[in-house]
């Protein structure tokens, strides 16, 4: 199948020539191995004081921090996290309160979460880490048996309330297949647990310390490739955003646009491309909370814009974007103007080698945009 | 360490290498014999009332196989951290060396008919199960010529009998129990070896595994790499117990030197006898050393010291003592060697080269193999014009 870019070569030679020149100039082995995106800080909130610049793991580190000195209770655990944990989540918190609080566990995923729920049966504030969302099967069956559904067995004698599970989740740029995934909709169908995705440092702080203090077990999975990546000025203050609601990022009228984490910064841009290219009005929602979700917020926006968009890395089928698809057809079935758009990852392996191919680009949201409102 | 080496003076040597007998031709090395005895590091034992040999014999052929094969890894991973640092290496990249004498002493004391599993740093063993340093390297940079199509990468390389390279701390030990289990129902004489390392030693599904197979006395060797370090953490700070040949309890173990290739060679012809004669499973802890950090993103300095690290390359590295070793006893010569050596970087330096330039996958290669025949679809390329057929 010929491709459009062949054939304004072959016609226009002289562009040709300057795109072939312009090839020589590129290093050799240039592959652009991830996906673009941009990260879009959010502005500091000036009801809650001074700030501090922070990127994503100082945020965190920050939370826990507060954490740890406003409960006596609180204890932090996981494979390596005694020295900062892989990606410095962690570092000084050992030193600042001690080996029996911020300390090492064997590499034993299982073992680690079910230590945690026995702490947090007792009344413990039990924080563990999972050092990537890829390594946290092994723990499936402690979180979904146990964490889960201890509280409904005992008929509420007991809770495991002091349970959060910290991953690094989501694309990299090379992780390939065991440091990649995006395992969200795994335990999405576990009610009992909540599971929080934050999208940059000023939400995550939040957030996580939401987490930490919701009486339910929660599993919080944290976009790696922010980590560094995404900086902003962060309230240096103790501070909550409550769990299950979503926030609405831009106002828009004709298609809405469900995304959360990483994803949340590519339909930023793509919903600017849209208004650019297509002259298409997006309205643009961060979820944060995949569990229990905001139906609410979500169903009046679709009720408004007639359209929506979600898209997510993890592959389509069983993806929690088929959740929300299926609420919202139920929800709003009489207002929608076109079928609801899923932007995935495809039903494969997460890629060696094909991430940017794999992940639902801007590319693809914008073509999946043109589609919905040509309907 | 390597005292009791007593040289036998046999025949002159007369390499079954065609290479080798020229050069014996041409330099003349009258001084080298063809089979010395050696003595090796004493084993420890757990609930066995007799180990391995301790004393044994290399034969000049061997000498230079093992010190050749040691040599192509170590400086195959060298070539790879390369590789990685100039980002032609994606995705996760954990490197074997130091631990070179534990894969070689292992797979000599096998054949291709006995199984093999191992976790994630095993580049080293992708080779000794027959993967050419051009398929290793090839797929590590992602292309279509490397041993898994470029579809794998670091921690995925696959082989005959060599079920790979798994990603999950601890997976592949209760398969290598089911490995062995199949073999030991088709009744070939063969086992599994099923390898893993310090940190998964602390995985439960291992303690699964060790009870089913001695339950059915399955014809498995499980060996702990024991490179002191679970990532980031120190045996003693991780395991309750750091006699990794005695933890599974009711199965008996050998503690084995794993930086003497002749130990560990011994270690598993034992092992594998003592399988096939119907006594079950065993539990073999191979101490080593690694040299790098646990992967590419750990500089490996922040909980060991750089003292320590050099301190056993200079003491206690597997190649350079077994090469002092074989020298010494006359089995090869120090300008064989160097030979050897120039050769050795020829091969790798060949397949850096054509690891950098080879082609890469076909893009449809992205959805082929995710199902046995995965039935035919498209999927929209990149841009907005592109549509992919499978084949």
């Amino acid at each position: 199948m010929a491709s459009i870019t062949g054939l304004t070569c072959k016609t226009f030679a002289p562009i040709s020539l300057f795109l072939r020149s312009l090839r020589k100039s590129l290093p050799k082995n240039l592959v652009r191995n991830a996906s673009a995106f941009t990260f879009h800080p959010q502005d500091p909130d000036k009801s809650l004081g001074e700030t501090a610049k922070m990127n994503l793991f100082q945020s965190l580190t920050n939370a826990m921090d507060i954490a740890l000195a406003t409960d006596q209770t609180a204890v932090i655990f996981g494979e390596d996290v005694a020295f900062g944990g892989v990606f410095r989540c962690t570092v000084g918190l050992a030193d600042k309160y001690g080996k029996d609080r911020v300390f090492n566990t064997p590499l034993c995923e299982q073992g680690i979460v079910g230590f945690g729920i026995g702490m947090a049966s007792v009344g413990a504030t039990a924080i563990a880490e999972i050092q990537f969302a890829d390594y946290i099967y092994p723990a499936y069956d402690q979180i979904v048996n146990e964490a889960a559904k201890f509280r409904y067995r005992s008929g509420n004698q007991f809770n495991v309330g002091g349970l959060t599970v910290r991953s690094p989740w989501g694309a990299v740029g090379h992780g390939a297949l065991y440091h990649s995934q995006s395992p969200e909709a795994a335990f999405a169908s576990c009610p009992g647990l909540k599971v929080v995705i934050p999208r940059g440092p000023t939400q995550a702080k939040g957030l996580l310390l939401s987490c930490i203090r919701d009486r339910n077990p929660c599993i919080y999975f944290e976009p790696k490739v922010l980590y560094r990546a995404a900086v902003e000025e962060v309230p240096v203050q103790d501070y909550m955003i409550p769990l299950s609601q979503a926030e609405v990022i831009l106002e828009g009228n004709d298609i809405t646009l469900v995304g959360w984490g990483t994803q949340v910064h590519v339909l930023w841009e793509v919903a600017e491309l849209a208004k650019e290219k297509l002259g298409v009005s997006c309205e643009l929602i961060d979820l944060q909370t995949i569990l229990p979700w905001d139906e609410e917020t979500v169903v009046k926006s679709v009720q408004k814009t007639g359209r929506l968009l979600i898209a997510h890395e993890a592959p389509l089928t069983g993806g929690f974007a088929a959740e929300i698809a299926s609420t919202i057809q139920e929800q709003c079935f009489l207002h929608l103007e076109c079928p609801i758009q899923r932007v995935c990852g495809w039903d494969t392996p997460f890629p060696h080698i094909f991430e940017p191919f794999y992940l639902p680009d801007k590319w693809r949201c914008l073509e999946a945009i043109r589609k919905a409102v040509n309907y | 360490m390597f005292s009791g080496i007593v040289s036998r003076v046999s025949s002159l040597s007369s390499s079954s290498s065609k290479k080798a007998v020229v050069c014996t031709l041409l330099r003349s090395y009258s001084s080298t014999v063809n089979e010395a005895s050696l003595s090796v590091t004493p084993y420890k034992l757990h609930k066995l009332d007799e180990g391995p040999n301790t004393e044994t014999t290399l034969t000049r052929d061997d000498a230079l196989k093992y010190y050749r094969e040691m040599q192509v890894i170590r400086r195959m991973e060298t070539a790879a951290g390369t590789l990685y640092k100039s980002k032609e290496i994606r995705g996760f990249c954990h490197l074997y060396s130091g631990q070179e004498a534990c894969c070689v002493g292992i797979q000599n004391a096998l054949t291709l008919d006995d199984a093999i599993i191992t976790a994630y740093r095993a580049h080293g063993w992708a080779y000794m199960r027959g993967i050419s340093v051009h398929g290793i390297l090839a797929e590590l940079t992602g292309r279509k010529t490397g041993c898994a199509k470029g579809k794998g990468g670091s921690m995925h390389m696959y082989a005959k009998n060599f079920y790979g390279g798994n990603g999950i701390v601890g997976a592949q030990v209760p398969l290598g129990a089911g490995i062995a289990l199949a073999h030991q129902y088709r009744n070939d004489n063969t086992v599994c070896v099923t390898l893993y390392g310090d940190g998964a030693a602390n995985q439960g599904q291992i303690f699964e595994a060790f009870n089913m197979s001695k339950l059915w006395d399955l014809p498995c060797i499980y060996v702990c790499e024991n490179n002191k370090y679970g990532m980031g953490t120190a045996v003693e700070r991780a395991a309750a117990s750091t006699d990794y040949y005695t933890r599974g309890d009711y199965i008996p173990g050998i503690w084995i030197d794993g930086m003497d290739v002749i130990a560990v060679r011994e270690a598993t012809k034992f092992s594998k006898e003592y399988c096939l004669s119907g006594k079950g499973p065993l539990v073999l802890e191979v101490e080593t050393y690694r040299y790098h950090g646990h992967s590419m993103s750990d500089p490996g300095t922040s909980y060991r010291t750089r003292e320590e690290v050099q301190e056993v390359r200079q003491q206690r590295d597997p190649i350079s003592s077994f090469r002092s070793r074989i020298v010494e006893a006359n089995l090869v010569t120090e300008a064989e060697l160097k030979d050897v050596d120039k050769d050795v970087r020829k091969e790798v330096d060949d397949a850096v080269g054509k690891a950098k330039s080879d082609p890469r996958p076909a893009i449809t290669e992205t959805y082929t193999h995710v199902y046995h025949n995965t039935p035919g679809y498209s999927v929209r390329g990149c841009d907005a014009f592109s549509v992919h057929a499978s084949s």
